[in-house]
């Protein structure tokens, strides 16, 4: 049996496609965030460790920021792919996540400054982490800059796709960087804190896990709904998207 | 050899990069105020942060004279390997924009009461850092090649890329003004980045020429 691995990499038959996901991702969004929510501020303690009410901030900020990382990366997978197989979807899905991603980032230090103000009473501090969070924040800005300077869709998609794997080079080194600024002692990390590990209620693990699973299925709601409108746009000569636009009518 | 000759002939070219890093690390001081203490302090990241401006004013025009006048698409077409066509240029870039701030490092040294190892220190891995600065930056510069705005636009792309080198080459120049800590660390470290990017960079630019060109 052979699979035509290309099937759904044209955006004539990726639309449908697309079009049939959304609902699905939708609900399972809504499900798992109202569920999530529900056992995390209902069916938990109320203080984790030192901390009280406000630790539920956990339930976004974690999902945040995990999306913001993850999302670079299929960001990079997608250009990659984009630049090997010269896929026209592929560019657009690239484009299409990185507003997520973005909004992910700044989602992800917003409730981190909150957190920071409650816990460590300062809205900013210049913690690895946070650093690294910010400087993933200009990456992705820098990409939506390049996209959008350029006129020229092609070129835009590859200049953009190149710039996405030279970042997705560069991320490693410039996060361990700031997470050792002296490369003498660099045994440890800033932040110890695993999940599952020290005293964390089960359920608040329960929680902060079923959210951030409910934000990745946002970003894939939110993704495909994006990149149908990219499709539409790029498309918009071709007879396909006009029958669309007739049916619609 | 053509960029280098092209640019002596234009030699204010050259000067306005070295007077502009001059200008920079000038106006801190008049900021932060001329405390000793305080100066020693930020000398380092200050004189990075010029050199890191410095060198990205330049990269505009690593490409695009050849690129305006059709040299550019030209020298694509000539049967050598692209990626030692870009070594070339990039190598010129850095010895116009790079290698004369590695000379005026004693000037920065003599304005922050540096002690002399550390200006060494900041002369040497300035000669480590700027090369790196070139080698990314020319990646940036193919891409925007052309652009409206795109001198701002190179700077949103580059700038985030070069932090890793500037935490190290500052942090060399502090732990050896402060004298506490091994600098071999630091050192490799940044021959590591420039091995890195001389291996990688001349090949993402040549493809981004390519894009650009096209």
């Amino acid at each position: 049996m052979s699979i035509n691995w290309f099937k759904y990499s044209a955006p004539t038959t990726f639309y449908p496609l697309a079009g049939k996901m959304i609902p699905w991702f939708g609900w399972l969004t809504a499900i798992l965030m109202i569920g999530g929510l529900y056992l995390g501020f209902f069916e938990t303690p109320d203080r984790l460790s030192d901390q009280k009410e406000y630790y539920r901030i956990i339930y976004i900020h974690v999902g945040a920021a995990w999306m913001s990382m993850w999302l670079y990366v299929v960001l990079a997978a997608w250009a990659l792919a984009g630049l090997v197989f010269q896929t026209r979807l592929s560019y657009m899905m690239a484009a299409a996540i990185a507003p997520t991603g973005a909004i992910a980032t700044f989602l992800a230090l917003w409730t981190g400054a909150f957190w920071g103000k409650t816990s460590w009473g300062t809205w900013w501090d210049w913690d690895p982490r946070m650093t690294s969070e910010l400087i993933l924040l200009f990456l992705y800005m820098g990409y939506m800059a390049l996209q959008s300077a350029i006129d020229d869709p092609r070129r835009a998609d590859r200049a953009s796709a190149l710039l996405a794997l030279v970042g997705l080079v560069c991320v490693p080194v410039i996060f361990w960087s700031v997470n050792c600024p002296d490369p003498n002692e660099c045994a440890a990390l800033h932040q110890t804190s695993r999940p599952g590990g020290g005293n964390m209620d089960p359920n608040i693990l329960w929680a902060m896990l079923i959210t951030a699973l409910a934000f990745w299925m946002y970003s894939f709601y939110v993704i495909l709904i994006r990149v149908r409108g990219i499709i539409l746009e790029r498309e918009r000569h071709t007879t396909w998207v006009n029958e669309i636009l007739e049916n619609k009518r | 050899m053509r960029d280098l000759t092209l640019a002596m002939r234009r030699r204010t070219d050259v000067l306005t990069t070295l007077f502009f890093f001059i200008i920079v690390v000038s106006l801190f001081p008049l900021g932060a105020g001329t405390e000793k203490m305080i100066l020693m302090k930020i000398a380092p990241g200050v004189a990075w942060v010029a050199a890191l401006l410095a060198s990205m004013l330049a990269l505009e025009r690593l490409f695009a004279s050849d690129f305006a006048d059709g040299t550019l698409e030209q020298m694509l077409l000539t049967p050598q390997p692209i990626f030692i066509l870009v070594l070339g240029k990039i190598f010129a870039h850095w010895l116009l924009t790079g290698l004369p701030l590695v000379f005026i490092a004693p000037l920065v040294g003599l304005q922050y009461y540096l002690p002399d190892e550390a200006v060494i220190t900041m002369m040497l891995a300035l000669l480590l850092g700027t090369p790196v600065l070139s080698l990314i930056g020319a990646i940036g510069a193919a891409l925007t090649l052309g652009l409206r705005g795109g001198g701002i636009l190179l700077s949103l792309l580059i700038l985030p890329l070069y932090i890793p080198i500037m935490i190290y080459g500052a942090g060399v120049v502090s732990a050896s003004a402060t004298g506490t800590t091994d600098l071999q660390a630091y050192f490799s470290i940044l021959s590591g980045f420039l091995i890195l990017a001389l291996v990688l960079s001349p090949m993402a630019t040549a493809a981004a020429l390519r894009i650009s060109v096209e």
